[in-house]
């Protein structure tokens, strides 16, 4: 499904603070496959994201998603196949309009008819009823501009946006991380669920290392923007977090140095 | 009645101006000067076309005129990445000799003799009188302007327009090209203005090259004086709200120019301070809070 080739990306070449995010990096993953990447801070993670959702173009290297060669591809482009959920709920969804528009905004991907209106009352009841399978309450509240909600409830619309016309592949950068701890596991569930009833070919970063093991078929680490640890299957279902830890010493010669990862609690 | 009559009626026309402030301002958030120039192109192309005898042909070109001049400031601020405002700086100012081309090269035209919509109009419904068909014909077109645009900013497209401004990034990542939404707002927005720089010339019987100075702070103020007194909620509230906000300056305007010592050459420095301290109120609010807070601090201290 996405087979990334030999990708390297140098920050700041030729100055002193030059900085290779990506080291000659392949990763392919099959169609359905859920990847949870941990890594810490700097290995290259959201740079990893960047290059795949074509926010700056790799320096060299491919990538492919489902057969077709995306390197190059402009952004708004390859968005149609790619969803993406930032850790940051502001940087999702349209602040100024309703959770409706918002979410229509995202449908129209599947549309034609660039001046059709918008809603009409048949999506209007399915989004709707889309947002009500994850008893959030927010299906009585399609009229309110997103802006007056919270965080946890932004990241609903928005994981709802991404993956409303399902989207090939789906990219999850942190996308729990600011938000409390009973709020962080109701988005988890909603998250598996979500990929769950699509089958999506899913990758998503996290600080917590429990939780990436526990989520999806398989988990990578990162580090000095090489993958260091790729497990899935048994080896991945027996691991315990200590062996992990003690697995990214060996290979990195450092210790862990993102406090953020042991102290995760779900 | 004179005043308030004039005042109306300018307050109807001078609304379409406010709808494109409203689209360049308020959706898109850049304070767009294209308008200035553009305001004057569908003054004088309406004006020039009037006089050799096709008023409805010269409102539509203005309209055409306008919506091509917010298309390039449009390409410059996306394409080639050039400063929003100085694009706006650039158009417009490139626009002056144009203008001046069109009006025949003197800086300004008499329409006195020459046929105008309301002159046709008048003399198709005579019933009416002088100033209902001027009220009946200004409010024709803004209530059509304005529904136009309601409704187009509920489509799909409109949709993502209004996201463009609001959030730039998520609309990169909704997979819409927000450099067309922008580009697109900038020539929907000077469209509307240069409409009603075509319609106000045919409305004076007179158009002069310097007719644009002011125009954005103009429609900023109407649009401001809207917003105070339609709190918006949704976006056809807010046009209407353009448009009533333009009438009310208008009437505030006249009334201003009762005052003995108040010269018609005030009226710009009014409009400035209306929009200064309306864009500084949040401000002024985070301000008296943050005394507020200090205040407190020191109570406990």
């Amino acid at each position: 499904m996405l087979e990334i080739k030999n990708l390297t990306k140098v920050f700041a070449k030729d100055t002193v603070n030059e900085h290779t995010a990506l080291d000659n990096l392949s990763l392919s993953l099959d169609k359905g496959e859920f990847v949870t990447i941990v890594g810490s801070n700097g290995a290259g993670k959201s740079t990893l994201f960047n290059a795949v959702c074509g926010t700056f173009f790799a320096d060299s290297g491919r990538i492919t998603l489902d057969g077709e060669d995306i390197t190059y591809m402009p952004e708004h482009k390859r968005s149609k196949m790619i969803g993406r959920v930032f850790q940051d709920p502001m940087k999702g969804t349209s602040p100024n309009l309703t959770i409706e528009e918002n979410i229509a905004l995202a449908y129209s991907r599947a549309k034609h008819g660039p001046l059709g209106f918008a809603l009409n009352r048949r999506d209007m009841a399915l989004f709707r009823e889309a947002l009500s399978d994850f008893d959030m309450g927010l299906e009585n509240r399609m009229k309110t501009k997103v802006g007056l909600l919270s965080g946890g409830q932004r990241q609903v619309v928005t994981l709802l946006m991404c993956t409303i016309v399902p989207p090939k592949l789906l990219l999850l950068d942190e996308h729990t991380a600011a938000l409390d701890p009973a709020t962080s596991g109701k988005i988890m569930d909603i998250t598996n669920n979500i990929v769950n009833k699509n089958a999506l070919t899913t990758l998503m970063i996290t600080h917590n290392i429990n939780s990436a093991l526990k989520t999806g078929t398989r988990t990578i680490m990162m580090d000095s923007g090489r993958i260091i640890l790729d497990i899935s299957g048994d080896e991945r279902g027996k691991m315990s977090l200590n062996e992990l830890l003690e697995l990214y010493s060996q290979r990195s010669n450092k210790v862990f140095d993102n406090d953020r990862m042991l102290l995760g609690d779900n | 009645m004179v005043l308030v009559l004039g005042s109306l009626e300018l307050g109807i026309i001078y609304g379409l101006l406010a709808l494109g402030i409203f689209i360049t301002f308020r959706i898109l958030n850049i304070p767009d000067l294209t308008c200035e120039g553009s305001f004057t192109l569908g003054l004088a192309v309406s004006a020039a076309l009037s006089c050799s005898g096709h008023p409805y042909i010269g409102i539509i070109a203005g309209i055409i005129g306008g919506m091509a001049a917010g298309g390039i400031t449009g390409f410059l601020q996306t394409r080639c990445k050039i400063h929003p405002i100085l694009a706006g700086i650039l158009v417009m100012s490139g626009l002056y000799p144009i203008n001046l081309l069109i009006l025949g090269g003197s800086p300004n035209l008499a329409l006195i003799d020459s046929q105008t919509i309301f002159k046709d109009a008048a003399a198709a419904m005579p019933f009416l009188g002088d100033d209902g068909t001027k009220i009946a014909v200004s409010l024709i077109i803004t209530v059509i302007a304005a529904a136009v645009l309601a409704m187009f900013f509920k489509t799909h497209t409109g949709l993502a327009v209004r996201a463009t401004g609001d959030n730039e990034d998520m609309v990169r990542a909704s997979s819409i090209n927000a450099d067309k939404m922008k580009v697109l707002a900038l020539a929907a927005g000077n469209g509307v203005i240069a409409l009603c720089g075509a319609v106000i010339t045919q409305y004076q019987n007179y158009a002069d090259i310097n007719s644009g100075a002011g125009t954005l702070v103009l429609g900023l103020a109407s649009v401001i004086i809207g917003e105070v007194i339609i709190f918006r909620r949704d976006l056809t509230l807010s046009l209407a709200a353009a448009v009533i906000g333009s009438i009310v300056y208008r009437f505030i305007i006249a009334l201003a120019m009762k005052l003995p010592f108040f010269d018609s050459s005030y009226l710009k420095l009014v409009s400035a301070v209306i929009v200064a301290i309306a864009l500084s109120i949040p401000a002024i609010k985070d301000r008296a809070a943050l005394m507020k807070v200090k205040r407190e601090g020191e109570k406990n201290a």
